[in-house]
């Protein structure tokens, strides 16, 4: 199978549109939640896309699109007659956990209020899962495989992961994969209120004792997955090489994850399999994290089982601390971010940790970023876990270069 | 109904155009779809204004038959 690298990468999130803005101000310490949720209120759609560009797309696909532009920009294969990759070689998967919940609320209310001729014509293709891969591949002409993946809060992992694999095996020399959610909506507010998923205080501090669910997010991020050999060929950077993914179900319950972390522990032990690697061999790890009482005790098992002793001593820390939970789009948004900190070779902390758990006892990279070690001058290698409603567990290891 | 003018119908045409993102400044009547970059979905939006505003309903074959702004008026008109 071919070898795969991250040529490109672009985020839009409650830190700032850019990769580069989420990495540098997590780094630093900064937090998006505002008043219990984390908007991306320095996001502007018309800034970036024309008006009627912005009207055929639900806030999720506008999200998707200006990530896929930084990506596709840095990866040098903007749509153009001089792209060195030719279109049909070009594909696009785009993960969300819910897809167009505005346009389905706004024109629910419609119908009752004003029936059924009030709902707008481009109600169904705002609303559609897979809106936001369709408008990516759309702006830039991406004429390989192109779909939707949904699997939750896992949706943007497991999209660079069927990325990962539609490269690997020939299917695409480039696929243009994330995840994409814009979620910040009364319904969903309240159904995850419901539910007892989010916290009460409107505050994200994964593995603290007084964590009481997670704060939502909304964002995008966007990886150019591509073929080692395409990328060497055209002279292109690699950001990162991709390693290693893994993909398991707990079968366990519909929200709760596996009280033992039986599921997510198996997809790590999967991703260094795939990557041929052991726990020795891994530097950080970037956690699913999500705040909530469950999965960070779960995770926490899961890890400890997965890489056994070393998982104490490597640094894990949680980017929804600093971003809250973007669904869909966390996993690509932590792959980016994972990106980044192997890079510069650095562990960005996990915000608000200040009350230990005494259950919870890895190294959570509490208060400020700190510089992780590489041993023996290899490349830095970390991990990036994605677990989702219903079972789902998506893993990617990543090396940098 | 039956006060309806072609202008008027014409100038919810092209608000309705214009609120879909389409550059109306410099449009005539002899303006075509393809010229502005209307497609099938701008049409059915249009087509849900029309049946609003007037009671006129036109179905996916009318709209393969209207190419300009013109084509559009005159359809509407004919059925008010």
């Amino acid at each position: 199978m071919r070898e795969v690298v991250v040529t490109g990468v672009g985020a839009v999130t409650p830190l700032g549109v850019g990769a580069r803005t989420l990495h540098e101000r997590w780094t630093a310490g900064a937090c998006g939640v505002r008043d219990g949720e984390a908007p991306c209120a320095d996001f502007d759609p018309l800034e970036h896309l024309s008006r009627k560009e912005a009207r055929r797309a639900d806030r999720f696909t506008q999200l998707a699109v200006v990530a896929s532009d930084e990506a596709l920009a840095e990866a040098g294969l903007a749509p153009g007659a001089g792209r060195p990759v030719e279109a049909t070689r070009i594909g696009c998967i785009v993960g969300t956990g819910i897809g167009g919940m505005q346009t389905l609320e706004t024109n629910h209310m419609a119908m009752f209020e004003s029936g059924p001729q009030a709902v707008s014509a481009l109600a169904v293709p705002l609303l559609m899962g897979n809106a936001g891969a369709a408008a990516v591949a759309l702006r830039h002409d991406l004429r390989g495989p192109c779909f939707g993946v949904v699997s939750a809060c896992a949706a943007g992992a497991h999209a660079i992961g069927a990325a990962i694999r539609a490269v690997q095996v020939g299917d695409a020399d480039v696929v243009v994969a994330g995840g994409t959610e814009a979620a910040l909506t009364g319904l969903a507010r309240a159904a995850f209120r419901t539910l007892g998923a989010t916290s009460e205080l409107g505050i994200s501090r994964p593995f603290d004792a007084r964590r009481d669910g997670f704060v939502m997010g909304e964002g995008a991020g966007v990886l150019v997955i591509e073929a080692a050999e395409s990328a060497q060929a055209r002279g292109a950077r690699a950001l990162a090489r991709v390693a290693g993914f893994g993909a398991t179900c707990d079968a366990f319950h519909l929200t709760a994850p596996d009280e033992d972390g039986d599921g997510a522990a198996r997809a790590i032990e999967a991703a260094l399999a795939d990557a041929g690697m052991t726990p020795d061999d891994i530097d950080y790890v970037n956690a699913h994290g999500t705040s909530t009482p469950l999965n960070d005790r779960s995770e926490t098992l899961a890890l400890k089982r997965a890489l056994g002793e070393r998982a104490a001593q490597i640094p894990t820390s949680s980017t929804k601390s600093a971003v809250g939970h973007l669904l869909g789009a966390a996993g690509a948004v932590e792959a980016i971010a994972l990106t980044l900190a192997l890079r510069d070779r650095i562990a960005p902390p996990t915000i608000g940790l200040e009350e230990p758990d005494p259950e919870l006892d890895l190294d959570y990279v509490p208060g400020s970023a700190r510089p992780f070690v590489v041993p023996d001058g290899r490349p830095p290698r970390g991990i990036s876990n994605s677990f989702g409603f219903g079972g789902h567990n998506a893993v990617l290891v990543l090396e940098g270069t | 109904m039956s006060t309806v003018t072609a202008e008027q119908v014409e100038k919810v045409v092209r608000d309705a155009l214009e609120s879909f993102g389409a550059e109306t400044e410099g449009v005539t009547l002899e303006t075509t779809f393809e010229e502005l970059d209307v497609d099938s979905l701008d049409l059915a939006e249009l087509s849900q204004i029309v049946e609003e505003q007037y009671g006129v309903v036109l179905k996916g074959d009318d709209m393969k038959q209207i190419a300009s702004v013109g084509d559009a008026v005159s359809m509407i008109v004919e059925r008010i």
